[in-house]
């Protein structure tokens, strides 16, 4: 078992002809990932990597029974590209894109309401990996290995570290995602923190957060209430200069929250083993584990 | 992106938001002629910088005769302006916006801003206009009133009506409320703002709403789709190193210590930072090569690292996905080239081609210090800017 991707999952790649799309897809390929196609509108019929090219997500949908897509769509595109893929049936979309208006945004998080289903991962972010099984994302696969530990990460490389060292210690990992670091993101903390917590392949859970907004205070409420199994915390930017990242209107909604002092606080409080070094994270997940 | 409150003012204009009029100088004669040409016998001067807290910092006069006036201007222009939001060096003044004063009967506090936790776009409401809204939220949060925006529908009737009511604005003033919010939200999602605010929203002693101050920063991201608007960036309120960084697309910030850092990705950077402190270091930059790097980014971040002449030592930490380790190597390799670094530079390489990124640098006759793993690197910075600093 593993969250939300498999060996089983039919992968599209919109943006497929691309550059980036291209590279990644190559990459996933290469993974063992089941890609199943790609879409480039205005390309439909071609062979790119030895797979079909679609005009549109539905097409793809319809031909290969795709139910997971990576979007590369450069930012002015990719909010449409994610409600193309919602539209077309996709459950779990990932948008690696990085740099889509925050307005876009917005609206895309309001249509999705009509999509229960369908997860958005990101964007801004590294993708998902289920080692082993499925690579969606940017992610390097040869750090990963198949194991007990899930990951969820608002940064990209650091992602990497926490992978890293969870591989250097023999845990492995189940299923790591990355969430993105944009204001306005798809699946948070607390909807992977749900999933980890039902999967039975999953014995450990390591959460990598960062300064700004209030995710990981809410993430640390709902561990304490429903998290049984153990999880490890590090929030990046204990250093970070006050002042270089918002006006100050922003701080009034989070009620004054956002440091990494508050953040390490709230987990702490709510049972979560903390890592203070960014080293430490692996070091301290064998340790919680045992 | 920050804009000046002129800018915002003529944009806040634009939209029919009404705002106090004024004329921006950038000389003290300048000053002197749009007082005359504004009439009156009283101004306000007020210097042009990105930070907020300028009143108490001294950057707003009242003045009442023309003398004043050119004493106020040449007192600010030219100037650095320090307030409670900026660093110990100040906000360069090269621009004051004359206007003449205006009697009010209240102060109120409007904003709006993108929320991450409702992932929608907030109105924020006070009657505590004029003060320091994060000092109201803290210490009496009843008296600020927040409503969400659904960006279906916009600003709702009801929405703004709610927020009237909270405000205590009487029937008339309701309904002109009402207007500005609706101009405000339009003006919001037009220009791609990522925060509006305006404190004091004044009622005039006849009456009228009135934006005395304006303040908007805009979606970096969006930019790409308001040329017009991205125009308005002015480079000399922000760190020159940071300039040259936005350049080549590397998100740079200066800061005191004496270990440089050169990171891909926010997170790792800002973990990089936190563990050189924990080790008893202190960074001297957050920088950002970001994910689709090449090796002239990387030998332009080694330029604006080396202009900085605190650094004792530099560090670079790189954990590949989207950049390969290699590319990184071969930047490394032609910044060494083109600067002839003489500081000790400790290199940590992991991730995608990690191998042939270690063998370029190997290969390359370079005197760098290898590090295996995160702590290894810090620890190894620390001991190389000690060194070098004796």
């Amino acid at each position: 078992m593993s969250i939300l991707i498999n060996a089983e999952s039919r992968v599209i790649c919109q943006g497929f002809t691309g550059k980036q799309g291209t590279f990644h897809s190559e990459q996933a390929i290469a993974y063992g990932t089941n890609m199943v196609g790609g879409v480039t509108p205005g390309r439909k019929g071609e062979t790119h990597l030895g797979l079909p090219v679609f005009n549109t997500v539905s097409d793809a949908v319809t031909e290969t029974q795709a139910d997971v897509s990576m979007i590369y769509v450069p930012a002015p595109f990719a909010a449409d590209a994610i409600l193309e893929a919602a539209h077309a049936g996709i459950k779990v979309i990932v948008c690696i894109t990085e740099g889509i208006p925050v307005l876009d945004m917005l609206k895309v998080k309001a249509v999705l309401k009509d999509f229960p289903d369908t997860r958005l991962i990101g964007p801004n972010c590294p993708g998902i990996i289920t080692p082993g099984a499925c690579k969606v994302g940017i992610m390097p696969g040869s750090i990963h290995q198949a194991g007990k530990i899930g990951i969820v990460s608002r940064s990209g490389t650091l992602t990497y570290e926490a992978v890293h060292q969870t591989t250097l210690n023999g845990l492995g990992q189940s299923t790591c995602i990355g969430i993105g670091g944009d204001p306005i993101h798809g699946m948070n903390f607390i909807d992977c923190l749900s999933l980890f917590e039902a999967d039975p392949q999953t014995e450990g859970v390591v959460l990598v957060g960062e300064i700004g907004g209030s995710a990981e205070e809410e993430a640390a409420a709902y561990i304490q209430a429903q998290v049984s199994k153990p999880v490890v915390a590090y929030i990046a930017g204990l250093t970070a200069p006050p002042g270089k990242r918002m006006g100050h209107a922003g701080a009034i909604i989070s009620g004054g929250k956002g440091t990494a002092e508050d953040k390490f606080a709230a987990l702490e409080t709510a049972g979560v083993r903390l890592a203070h070094s960014p080293a430490e994270i692996g070091q301290q997940m064998l340790a919680a584990m045992n | 992106m920050n804009i000046h409150e002129y800018q915002a003012k003529k944009l806040f204009a634009d939209y029919a938001v009404p705002v106090s009029t004024g004329l921006v100088a950038n000389s003290v004669d300048e000053a002197l002629q749009h007082a005359n040409t504004l009439g009156g016998t009283q101004w306000m001067v007020k210097a042009q910088v990105h930070a907020g807290g300028r009143g108490k910092a001294g950057g707003v006069k009242k003045v009442a005769s023309l003398e004043a006036v050119k004493e106020a201007a040449g007192a600010l222009l030219g100037q650095h302006l320090v307030t409670h939001q900026t660093d110990a060096l100040g906000q360069p003044i090269h621009h004051v916006l004359i206007e003449s004063p205006t009697a009010f009967k209240r102060e109120l506090y409007l904003s709006m801003v993108v929320d991450r936790s409702s992932q929608k776009v907030a109105v924020i409401a006070s009657q505590a206009g004029g003060m320091d809204i994060e000092a109201v939220a803290a210490k009496t949060p009843e008296q600020v009133f927040t409503q969400l925006i659904h960006p279906v529908t916009g600003i709702q009737n009801w929405q703004a009506q709610e927020l009237g009511f909270a405000l205590a604005l009487d029937k008339s003033q309701r309904r002109q409320f009402n207007q500005l919010l609706n101009n405000l939200y339009r003006l919001f999602t037009s220009c791609d703002c990522s925060l509006l605010e305006i404190n004091p929203l004044v009622i005039t002693e006849d009456d009228k709403l009135l934006a005395l101050d304006a303040k908007i920063n805009l979606d970096e991201s969006a930019l790409y789709r308001q040329s017009q608007l991205a125009q308005l960036r002015d480079d000399s309120q922000t760190d020159e190193k940071e300039n040259i960084a936005h350049q080549f697309d590397l998100n740079y910030i200066a800061l005191d210590g004496d270990i440089a850092c050169m990171v891909n990705g926010a997170g790792l950077a800002m973990a990089t930072m936190d563990l050189i402190k924990l080790h008893g270091g202190e960074p001297a930059n957050f920088l950002d090569v970001g994910g689709g790097t090449t090796a002239e980014r990387v030998t332009e971040a080694f330029k604006i690292i080396l202009s900085d002449s605190k650094v004792k030592a530099i560090l670079v930490n790189i954990f590949g996905g989207i950049v390969r380790c290699d590319l990184i190597a071969e930047g490394i390799i032609q910044a060494a080239q083109q600067t002839g670094i003489q500081l000790p530079v400790v290199v940590r390489l992991e991730g995608t081609n990690v191998e042939q990124g270690k063998a370029l640098l190997k290969n390359s006759g370079l005197d760098l210090i290898t590090a295996d793993n995160l702590a290894d690197a810090a620890q190894k910075a620390i001991t190389a800017a000690r060194e070098s600093a004796v």
